[in-house]
């Protein structure tokens, strides 16, 4: 397998947000980062319902030594990286600690009942307030707003996957996200997908 | 091609859990496969049709789930290896035909891949295929890790063509839609011809008729092949333990659970106290590996989802070896330790075994957990699910609903499963009232339609998916004419089964294979059996409300309205907006209106937004697909569409 010392093992990370922005996806393709490397990722994730506008949640397991559960355990997670802010705050309750760190996608989804006006959403400074103080560490990134300039907002999931392999905690960046991509990918959509995975990479450095 | 097939013996891939199930028949050689859509079941009989042309496959989806298991029967009795998928729920349609079926046995590898949904994660049970094996007297298999998941299911027709019987692999949900680490086993060279032998004496298991009967002799049979694969499994590497000689504990576990299992036990440090003995062979238990194991420790914890079956199974076994093993204390569902209903996790676990052990175990900080748990009721508003951006379902429900109040008699509708089920909550305008099994809408409201004569005027309403309606509907709409019941019927087509991603149905002019296939259409079926039918765009929301208006007033039998529009996320309406939609900032006024924010506040589609600075509604362009339909509910004319040319 392979001789890389994660900072822990097993090293967990949690994508969440929305469904229907594309958070299987980014889960699938930043473990398939991991596998080329060759550790042990499991991945736990709930869809079926997924596209029907609930929260979503991905479970990354990674270890150079054997398959861990798909669930992580609470207050384990390592890193969060969330395509909707509230939806961080979520994760954290559950999975949170104050070693963890946290990439967030600034754009939000109302959720229905906020729409209809029973239920009040957090101002994004409350949001980062908020994150601030359960984490290590927050980033805050326009990720849906940017993907909407390279002209198609679900690539706002690969500038998170970008961001998130900027973090530096695992061994994996461009080549790796090309080679995985390239599974399973139609050739002609891998320039756009390059182009966001490196703007999420830029924007970690802002 | 596919990852499934294009790569070599040996070689180490990430794949779902489904995925491995797919991989294992596929080295297996199974020749035909055959399953109805269900979470978390749906994505082996829809890898296995993309890789079906090479290995000379035939796969289809059935019409249901009892049909799904004939069909593949009929490739088991040719001497062919068949494998037949379904969700949890299936299992019961199936059952009736998996009764005789075991009475009858198999020839060619048979078997049965239920996958299990603890914790309804998207279902409405969380029912428990695991009995029908000890019901019907047939081996049971559950894989423990994604390697397993793929080595089982290959080894499981081999069993099967041992026994000549059906043999289920169950998995759940965390199994099935997990991805993990598997390497490859080689694909085999062998091609299988069909051929069903019945002269042979009548009796003969592979020359003979194949039936259940006479039922004492093939009864006792059956039994016989259960002891063999009792013997069999006494013997079985999906068995395995890791621990200490003489643990303080033995951990009894099997699917999922046992990687919870493993994960408490390491989060807890006690590897040197607690002993795990995962079980692949879960019916029958193989009694000398259990009374091995049972003999070394006094303390025994079972852990499953989602029923205590593996934990009374070896409690008969304990009790039956209790001279020789000695008295053991229990601890799992049945004395309260793990619990009883739900899906299991690792917290559980280390709930259960910290409790047991004695060990203190706080996850994170108090202070952080409070803060975290304090921020969430604060600044993390609840997300309820809701049909998507553009559903023909938001749009139909709400003129069910509509129709229904102007009608003003308490009238209801009764609902089944489907991406419909969600007109129970708000995002169906709370419409329907009742909600059980596929089909089971029709079949209610036939019994509600004949409850007039006790003084019932309510009038009453089923819905059902396009799907559905082959799947289970049409048994309860030929009850419904033949009885003189007096109800309406709404069939909501979108084109698909979409809930599960769009599996092609009977109502599609192709099949899994991408083959042209006979479409059968909902209404002539109707019509045939003697329904009034009317057929309507859900996104004309006049029409609809108007015909349905009318279908209820009508009191002359069975009335059935399609509602006809390809799902928002079909292929061929996904990424292609109809209209582009704004609100006219000039026309809305907000509060001021007296239509106290209607669109928003009822209509409830997440691509129309409030903006509360601003104090007018407006569209979120990242979510709105253009469908266009919210222009019609506007009283002021405010939502503005264009059609995109």
């Amino acid at each position: 397998m392979t001789a890389y010392r994660l900072p822990k093992d097993p090293y967990n990370i949690i994508i969440t947000g929305v469904g229907g922005q594309g958070n299987v996806m980014a889960s699938r393709v930043f473990s398939n980062m991991l596998v080329q490397k060759g550790f042990f990722v499991t991945i736990g994730e709930t869809f079926g319902a997924s596209q029907r506008g609930g929260s979503v949640m991905s479970h990354i397991r990674v270890s150079s030594k054997s398959t861990w559960s798909p669930q992580v355990p609470k207050g384990k997670a390592d890193v969060v990286v969330t395509l909707e802010p509230i939806e961080a705050i979520r994760v954290l309750a559950g999975y949170g600690n104050p070693a963890v760190k946290v990439l967030t996608n600034t754009r939000a989804i109302y959720p229905a009942g906020v729409i209809a006006g029973r239920l009040s959403y957090p101002s994004l400074d409350e949001i980062k307030e908020t994150l601030k103080k359960l984490s290590a560490r927050a980033w805050f990134i326009d990720a849906t707003d940017e993907a909407v300039k390279l002209g198609n907002a679900i690539l706002g999931n690969i500038i998170m996957i970008g961001a998130l392999s900027a973090v530096g905690d695992l061994p994996v960046g461009r080549g790796d996200f090309e080679a995985a991509l390239s599974r399973t990918l139609p050739a002609e959509k891998m320039a756009d997908n390059l182009t966001a995975f490196d703007l999420g990479v830029e924007l970690m450095k802002q | 091609m596919s990852y499934l097939t294009d790569e070599k013996e040996g070689a180490s891939c990430l794949v779902m859990g489904n995925e491995a199930i797919v991989r294992g028949a596929l080295e297996a050689g199974v020749n035909v496969a055959s399953g109805y859509p269900g979470t978390p079941s749906s994505e082996i009989i829809e890898n296995l049709s993309k890789v079906a042309k090479e290995p000379n496959l035939y796969v289809e989806w059935s019409v249901n789930e009892k049909v799904a298991l004939e069909v593949a029967a009929a490739a088991s009795f040719s001497r062919l290896r068949a494998l037949c998928v379904m969700k949890q729920n299936g299992v019961n349609v199936a059952s009736d035909f998996l009764l005789h079926l075991a009475g009858s046995g198999t020839r060619g590898g048979f078997v049965m891949v239920t996958c299990d949904d603890p914790g309804a994660l998207s279902s409405v049970n969380e029912g428990e295929s695991r009995f029908f094996a000890r019901l019907l007297e047939i081996p049971l298999l559950e894989p423990g890790n994604f390697q397993e998941a793929k080595d089982m299911t290959k080894w499981a027709f081999d069993l099967s063509e041992e026994l000549r019987q059906i043999v289920v692999v169950r998995s759940v949900t965390r199994m099935s839609h997990a991805s993990g680490n598997i390497t490859y086993g080689r694909l085999p060279a062998e091609k299988r011809r069909a051929e069903f032998r019945f002269d042979g004496f009548a009796l003969d298991p592979d020359e003979g008729i194949i039936i259940s009967a006479p039922v004492a002799w093939k009864h006792q049979q059956q039994q016989e092949k259960i002891r063999k694969a009792r013997e069999i499994f006494e013997g079985c590497p999906f068995n395995t333990y890791e621990g200490p000689e003489r643990p303080d504990l033995l951990l009894i576990t099997s699917s999922a659970c046992y990687l919870y299992s493993r994960e408490a036990v390491n989060v807890l440090g006690a590897e040197d106290r607690v002993g795990l003995l995962k079980m692949g062979t879960t019916w029958p238990l193989p009694p000398k590996l259990l009374a091995k194991h049972l003999s070394r420790t006094d303390k025994v914890m079972i852990v499953e989802e989602v029923l205590p079956f593996l934990e009374e199974n070896v409690k008969i076994l304990a009790a039956e070896q209790a001279a020789e093993i000695g008295v053991k204390t229990f601890y799992g569902k049945n004395d309260g330790t793990i619990p009883m209903t739900g899906e299991m996790n690792p917290d559980l676990v280390i709930a259960a075994l910290s409790s047991v052990l004695g060990i203190d175990y706080v996850p994170v900080p108090e202070e952080y957990g409070r803060e975290a748990q304090a921020s969430v009721i604060a600044r993390a508003p609840n997300r309820e699910q809701v049909f998507c951006p553009g559903c023909p379902h938001r749009a139909s429900f709400f003129s069910i609903h509509n129709a229904l109040e102007m009608d003003n008699r308490q009238g209801f509708v009764c609902g089944d499963i489907g991406c419909y089920t969600m007109a129970i909550g708000s995002t169906g305008f709370n419409t329907l009232k009742t909600l059980h099994s596929m089909g089971s809408g029709a079949g209610i409201a036939s019994g509600f339609g004949k409850l007039g004569q006790f003084g019932m005027d309510q009038p009453i309403l089923a819905v059902c998916g396009d799907s559905t309606f082959y799947h289970a509907v049409i048994p309860a709409l030929v009850n419904a004419v033949h009885n003189r019941s007096n109800i309406t019927l709404v069939v909501l087509d979108n084109s698909g089964t979409a809930m599960t991603g769009f599996q092609p149905h009977p109502g599609l002019d192709h099949n899994v294979l991408g083959e042209a296939v006979p479409p059968i259409d909902i209404a002539r079926i109707c019509e045939g059996i003697g329904a009034r039918v009317e057929i309507r765009d859900p996104f004309d929301l006049e029409g609809t409300r108007e015909t349905l208006n009318e279908l209820i007033e009508d009191t002359s039998g069975v009335k059935v309205l399609i509602m006809r529009k390809a799902c928002a996320l079909s292929p061929q309406r996904k990424n292609k907006k109809d209209y582009t939609v704004h609100v006219d900032e000039t026309i809305c006024i907000g509060e001021e209106c007296g239509c106290g924010r209607f669109c928003t506040r009822i209509f409830g589609c997440p691509g129309l937004i409030w903006n509360a600075e601003k104090q007018k509604a407006e569209i979120d362009e990242v979510i709105c697909v253009g469908c266009g339909v919210c222009a019609d509910i506007c009283p002021q004319g405010a939502i503005k569409r264009e059609e995109v040319a």
